[in-house]
């Protein structure tokens, strides 16, 4: 955990000192009123912060997402929340709207689509796994029909904009004041579950007979992962990847229980996005890279790495 | 027995009719579980053994009629406190992520932790005794996915004995078991609640480990249909055939009766 924090502040460092501009935030902190420290204040720190706040949002609800559908391939997108926040958001750039209707836009489509997928899931019966899962991911694949629909017919000047929004993007990236609150709300409500949470891993019934009040346990994690889901959407498009593998990078370092996961995860998921956003800036600076991408592109090897050290799992 | 009338069984089912789709489990049982007492339930598959348990444990309603734990109804209780008295052993066990065995029998301690609270040294202490009980202790930090079967099925019975209820329900706890292990683990889960004064349900499908271990029998027959009362009274051939709908011959071995398939 204290390797974990380290991590956080020293990619926090990264990305703050490293940009296109070459502007050291030594010399910001020097001379707090130079243009190069405006760039530091204005531009880097929001960003930064937003990059933080929207990888935090990820893991944290990939692990809610895993255990909610007790499976470890579920990410944050699985129940086609991010699906619906990019109709919402294409929809706005077709518009040529501002950055605030874009949000707004984006934040609606991912809260009709938790609606949609919770009230449908729901249906005559019981709510169970499954149907909760194969509602989520045929609404996902809706959405992604929508999506290719609305690529298809917009005028070729808006496409890249469009392609960088659905990749993951944290140029529009604002102080994320919100984004924040929510990272506030569901770390804290996510902590105080995480003991449930260990036993919902093992099933509901199992978690039942612990003492697990599990239907309202269960309606609270899907409400806490995708309003995280939908911040993070919200505040910079489709990053994928940090919200599957956080969670598992931490379980292949040993860290199983959801009291020490859960802020593993925040802090895990930010520091991925703080270093993908800020090679995103300055791999190929001054153009940009899509965030989504460079997030994978680094995520991929680091995961495979872990997993095949880890073959020998049977010492835990 | 010792207790004084006055004093409400551990679970006590009045008029009991549970029911599962079409098929009728028991029809207005009236049923007394005591402290101390080991309790068998015989049945064909699925005759709804499973749900008459997990309608014992609380775990689903019942059609009619009201089941009591120590004097206070089973839909009266919060699931912690519930889970602080009574237990259950599930058929299955499922482990989509990993986690060492402590962490896993770790895990009977919850209902007495509250939400914040970790572990004490006295928690660790219980869980690994509860190990030891079934022979784990090597097995402490052991990925409990690399497990065989019948490892996993002992560390669900250890994470039960950790739970440390004065009730403790089991949906085939024999499953995966190796013939030294049904006697042993069995053995040692019997007795020590005995020693402890916990009651025990367990449902089986093995008519001679219920006839060595239990002292009551529940025999399910279908159709709401049900004999209970003590072991040595309500096994016999006669029904024991009707139970399982094939002809059966009984030993008499110095362990006690044993039935054998024709």
């Amino acid at each position: 955990m204290l390797a974990l924090v380290a991590a956080a502040l020293a990619s926090a460092w990264f990305s703050l000192d490293t940009g296109s501009a070459s502007v050291s935030l030594l010399d910001a902190l020097r001379e707090p009123d130079a243009v190069s420290a405006q760039i530091i204040w204005q531009l880097r720190i929001p960003r930064a912060a937003a990059a933080f706040v929207t990888g935090a949002l990820l893991g944290v609800a990939g692990a809610l997402m895993q255990v909610l559908l007790r499976n470890p391939l579920a990410d944050p997108y699985v129940l086609g929340v991010s699906g619906g926040a990019s109709v919402g958001a294409l929809l706005a750039l077709m518009a040529g709207a501002t950055t605030a209707v874009l949000q707004s836009s984006a934040f609606g489509g991912a809260l009709l689509s938790t609606l949609a997928v919770f009230s449908l899931a729901h249906g005559r019966g019981s709510w169970d796994t499954t149907r909760l899962l194969l509602t989520g991911v045929v609404l996902a694949a809706g959405w992604g029909a929508l999506i290719s629909l609305l690529l298809a017919i917009s005028p070729a000047a808006q496409i890249q904009g469009m392609l960088f929004w659905l990749m993951g993007d944290l140029s529009y990236a604002q102080m994320p004041v919100a984004g924040g609150a929510v990272l506030a709300l569901v770390a804290v409500a996510a902590l105080l579950l995480a003991s449930s949470l260990n036993l919902l891993a093992g099933g509901e019934l199992h978690a039942a007979a612990l003492g697990v009040a599990v239907g309202k346990l269960r309606a609270t994690i899907y409400i806490l992962g995708s309003l995280a889901t939908a911040m993070a959407v919200t505040q910079a498009g489709n990053i994928g990847f940090v919200g599957l593998i956080a969670p598992h990078m931490l379980r292949l370092a040993g860290a199983r229980d959801y009291r020490v996961l859960i802020p593993g995860v925040i802090l895990l998921g930010g520091t991925l996005l703080l270093l993908a956003d800020a090679m995103s800036r300055t791999l190929v600076a001054p153009r940009q890279l899509p965030v989504g991408v460079v997030t994978a592109l680094l995520g991929v090897p680091l995961f495979l790495y872990l997993l095949y050290r880890s073959r020998d799992n049977r010492n835990g | 027995m010792a207790e004084p009338h006055s004093a409400p069984p551990l679970l006590r089912c009045v008029d009991l009719s549970v029911q599962i789709a079409d098929v009728v489990v028991t029809r207005n049982l009236q049923l007394s579980i005591e402290a101390g007492q080991c309790w068998c339930i015989l049945g064909r598959n699925g005759v709804g053994k499973t749900t008459l348990l997990h309608t014992l444990a609380g775990l689903r309603t019942a059609r009619s009629g009201s089941i009591a734990l120590n004097g206070r109804a089973l839909a009266a209780y919060k699931r912690r406190s519930l889970a602080r008295q009574l237990g259950i052993l599930f058929q299955n066990h499922e482990d989509p992520f990993p986690a060492t065995v402590l962490e896993s029998v770790l895990q009977g301690r919850h209902p007495h932790l509250r939400a914040w609270q970790w572990e004490s040294a006295e928690d660790n202490a219980i869980a690994r005794q509860a190990l030891a009980q079934f022979g784990l202790e090597a097995f402490a930090g052991r990925n409990v996915q690399t497990l065989s079967g019948g490892e996993r099925q002992r560390v669900a019975l250890a994470t039960l004995l950790a739970q440390d209820t004065q009730l403790l329900l089991l949906d085939e706890p024999s499953n995966h078991l190796d013939l030294h292990q049904r006697l042993e683990a069995l053995g040692r889960l019997v007795s020590f609640c005995r020693a402890n004064n916990k009651a025990l349900v367990m449902v089986l499908h093995d008519i001679n480990l219920a006839a060595r271990f239990a002292d009551h029998a529940l025999l399910v027959l279908g159709d709401g249909e049900t004999r209970h009362g003590r072991q040595s009274d309500i096994l016999d051939t006669g029904i024991l055939e009707r139970l399982y709908g094939h002809p059966l011959v009984r030993l008499d071995t110095p362990g006690g009766p044993a039935w054998l398939p024709r």
